[in-house]
């Protein structure tokens, strides 16, 4: 039994420490919202926040994540900047298959929290490690622009 | 079956007739299991495709997969248009599995493919929204007994203006679903519309930005085992023993199956089903295993090249007038494998009970996939109950012309007695290597010049496997020849007067191939566009007046190219890079699916040979811009994605074996690599083509005759490699 800290709140799940969070979130705890996208944190469909770091759920083991503080996209409407990022992706009609964005989200929002005002290049090294196979990168990057106004 | 004759290629679905029968589901609408379901309040039925809420919703039925091209929005588009309804009340919700409600009108069969989405439902969907709308106004007529000449429908709701009276759709629902349908609507004058070629907000923006959109691999049903499966290591070998022991000790690991394409692990977990086929032990029958590797593939396709294939476009005498050229050029291309690699790996759920089956998936081929399993489960195909969700992307893999995947699901359920519901689970390893790639090819063409510089003869032969061939799309073979493999070569739409296209069909290729994101025009718009660039740097003219000069009789590529050439500042220099760089501006232009499309594209090539797309400008002429925004996403979305096979793309094989398993080796373009895109629209009154597909085709040869502009070396072979780039 190990007990994680999941959006604020203390969950008890019975699984391997070995098992990367990813597998727990979507198949023990039905937190759907994180994908699973390569299993070898190559894509970044699976990031989740850890003490509010961007780290990929899908390479990360629950024995590594025990009183650390886990956010996901299920919470991302109860944070300022996640609000502003899902409204600025909404506001641009960013998705299109819409399996990666969740990941997209995630890491947007904590580049946002460290950098109120990232340029082209802030956004490159941020998002760089989450692949949209639909290519909605033009739109992710206005995105995130845009939700950087809306929380000036 | 009622295989309605139009443009489309498509309509060549002739032999699926035996898995086209039209059926009734029993409750399928009264109780949809969607993507998009949510509404609570009682609804009634307007038609196939519409239903009205008390609450004043307006649920959209859905006949295509949303795989995010944005068909949910498109059709529900039509359809609120021609109903007036509010938008923010309407909602889309997928069709059950029903051939005579929900074939696609350019097949027959119900499916999604071949950008036909908007196209095919334009007609059907504004005569759906119109009918419903009488309906309404008849319904409200009698109610206030005025005369329905009198009433107008303004936003979800229904007016009388001369005695104040209204009611939303809501409160008219039920009446009006009594009504009788007119036999024949009004449909609106374009000057009318109010959200066709106006901006209206993608339906799933809200589910897919929170998390709560439901795909395939988000399923959970009571009692459910998760399957992962050890498959051959090379396509067409067979299990010859397995020993499942250690697997089978792993704690919750339930039960391990020999399946016809494989062996399954049953697992309580995904995590566990995946430990559970690292523990076990399979030995292979290899005997029918293709072993072949790439370079043999190739060169066994170059030596077919040498030899005249089938005839796929005649004109004139290519051979007498390449003979005389003042000057002949001569090339040859070669394109990879490529797979699909959508983000969500290909996947599915399957459940049996005593009422018959039930699958979940992001279901693209639905009357064919029904009937197959139909068939394996010896079932009525009404039986068989299709849930379609949303795709977490397709490009063509989803509508597997031999249901692959949703087969090796319903096998594992069957080898289990149907104990239990199944979601298999490919890992992107299983995804990667499952086969079914884009057919690799290699084109040789040639080409005479008179001495004035003017295009006199063309011949251009292709090799590569047929992507049809003893599949139920076989219709799209004429005189030996698949459509698929020559479309954009066949139709070259220059004014040529000696053209000849020839095609080889290897059939000893045994590597499983699809349609991939614009099927043949992925390479034939590659080869064409690249070599009549080239031919118009060797007579001396502007690629783009050059292009402009023949085609006098399409008017349409003629629009696009005019568009493009216009907005990206054809006339006007390139700025230079940075020291040691060089900077270079290609075009090119493609009509696929009834769609045109023209790139323009700037390129920085650097010393070491790496190069970065700068800026895309494209022009899109597709009909009538359903949805503007949308169909800008599709431009946006379509250069990326062929930007990621320009650039990295290439499944290749060693002895048979794939050598690629992930997205380390098998790179997608990052956001590092996007160049910024403009897109215009061809402003146009036709009725609407696609446009999920036609944004793929032109940018890899703009691409490359942007960096033959900066580098004066010609790439003939994809993906481009930074290797021939350096300075």
């Amino acid at each position: 039994m190990t007990t994680l800290n999941i959006n604020g709140k203390s969950m008890k799940v019975e699984a391997e420490p070995d098992t990367p969070l990813l597998w727990v979130l979507r198949d023990e705890l039905q937190m759907t919202g994180t994908k699973f996208g390569c299993g070898m944190a190559l894509c970044g469909a699976c990031t989740v926040h850890m003490d509010g770091e961007p780290i990929r759920s899908c390479s990360t083991p629950i024995s590594a994540v025990a009183g650390k503080r886990i956010t996901t996209i299920e919470a991302m409407d109860k944070a300022r900047v996640g609000k502003a990022v899902q409204a600025a992706w909404q506001r641009l009609d960013v998705v299109q298959c819409g399996y990666c964005q969740s990941g997209q989200i995630m890491s947007a929002v904590a580049l946002l929290e460290k950098n109120r005002k990232p340029t082209d290049a802030d956004i490159d090294n941020a998002m760089a490690g989450n692949v949209c196979r639909c290519a909605t990168y033009v739109r992710i990057r206005a995105a995130i622009h845009e939700a950087a106004k809306s929380l000036a | 079956m009622s295989t309605i004759e139009n443009v489309s290629r498509r309509r060549f679905l002739n032999s699926a007739a035996g898995l086209t029968l039209a059926i009734y589901l029993p409750g399928a609408l009264a109780a949809p299991k969607s993507a998009a379901a949510g509404a609570s309040a009682v609804q009634h039925e307007a038609n196939a495709f519409l239903r009205i809420g008390e609450d004043d919703t307006v649920t959209v039925i859905a006949k295509h997969l949303e795989m995010g091209q944005g068909t949910y929005t498109g059709l529900a588009t039509i359809v609120a248009e021609e109903l007036d309804a509010d938008w923010s009340r309407v909602r889309v919700e997928s069709a059950p599995a029903d051939n005579k409600r929900y074939a696609n009108l350019s097949w027959g069969a119900q499916g999604t493919g071949g950008s036909s989405g908007i196209s095919n439902s334009w007609e059907q969907l504004r005569k759906a929204g119109a009918s419903a709308r009488a309906m309404l106004v008849a319904a409200a007529a009698k109610q206030w007994n005025v005369a329905a000449a009198d009433v107008t429908v303004e936003n979800g709701v229904v007016l009388h203006k001369a005695s104040g009276q209204k009611a939303t759709f809501g409160q008219l629902a039920k009446a009006a679903a009594a009504e009788t349908p007119p036999a024949d609507v009004k449909l609106k004058d374009p000057s009318q519309f109010r959200l066709i070629g106006k901006h209206a907000p993608r339906k799933d923006s809200m589910a897919k930005t929170t998390g709560k959109a439901v795909f395939t691999q988000d399923i959970h049903l009571p009692g459910m085992l998760t399957a992962v499966v050890a498959h051959p290591p090379r396509f067409g070998g067979k299990v010859m023993s397995f020993d499942a022991s250690k697997a089978k000790a792993i704690k919750g690991v339930v039960d391990v199956v020999e399946i016809p394409s494989g062996v399954a692990v049953l697992a309580k977990n995904t995590w566990t089903a995946r430990k559970g086929r690292e523990a076990l032990t399979v030995e292979w029958d290899e005997g029918a295993g293709y072993k072949k590797g790439s370079a043999d593939i190739l060169a066994q396709y170059q030596e077919l090249a040498k030899k005249p294939g089938l005839p796929a476009a005649n004109a004139g005498d290519a051979d007498k007038a390449i003979a005389a050229g003042a000057q002949v050029l001569e090339a040859s291309y070669d394109f990879p494998f490529l797979a699909h690699a959508a983000m969500e790996p290909m996947n599915c759920v399957v459940q049996l009970s005593k009422d018959g089956c039930e699958i979940w998936n992001g279901d693209q081929m639905q009357t064919l996939d029904q009937a197959r399993l139909a068939d394996l489960f010896k079932l009525p195909p009404e039986k068989v109950r299709i849930n379609t969700l949303f795709a977490g992307g397709s490009f063509g893999r989803r509508a597997g012309k031999d249901s692959d995947y949703i087969l090796e699901a319903a096998n594992i359920v069957k080898a289990i007695g149907g104990r239990a519901p199944v979601k298999l689970v490919w890992l992107r390893e299983d995804d990667m290597r499952g086969g079914y790639y884009r057919p690799m090819f290699h084109h040789r063409l040639w080409a005479s010049l008179d001495a004035q510089g003017n295009l006199t003869g063309w011949r251009h032969r292709l090799v590569g496997q047929s992507i049809v061939a003893g599949t139920p799309f076989a219709g799209f073979i004429k005189n030996g020849v698949d459509g698929t493999s020559v479309e954009g070569a066949a139709n070259l739409p220059y004014a040529i007067p000696n053209l000849q296209v020839e095609l080889h069909t290897p059939t000893d290729v045994d590597v499983p191939i699809l349609w991939w994101r614009s099927v043949g025009s992925t390479h034939t718009a590659y080869s064409t566009e690249t070599f009549i660039d080239e031919l118009a740097h060797k007579a001396g003219k502007d690629p783009v007046a050059w292009r402009l000069s023949m085609l006098e009789h399409h008017p349409r590529h003629v629009g696009a190219l005019k568009l493009v050439a216009d907005k990206a500042g054809w006339d006007q220099p390139l700025k230079a890079g940075a020291a040691g760089e060089r900077r270079g501006r290609g075009v090119a232009v493609h009509e696929s699916f009834g769609s045109y499309v023209a790139q323009v594209a700037e390129v920085t090539v650097k010393a070491d040979g790496s190069y970065h797309v700068d800026r895309v400008v494209c022009a899109v002429d597709c009909g009538i811009a359903v949805n503007p925004d949308v169909v800008k996403a599709q431009m946006e979305g379509g250069i990326g994605f062929a930007l990621s096979a320009t650039m990295y793309g290439a499944i290749t094989l060693t002895g048979g074996q794939v050598d690629q398993s992930n997205f380390h080796d098998y790179q997608p373009i990052r956001i590092t690599d996007m160049p910024s895109v403009e897109v215009h629209i061809v402003p146009s009154a036709a009725a609407p083509t696609g446009v999920g597909e036609p944004g793929v085709p032109p940018l890899a040869p703009a691409v490359a005759n942007a960096i033959a502009a900066a580098t004066g070396k010609r790439v003939r072979q994809l993906p481009i490699s930074t290797e021939t780039l350096k300075a």
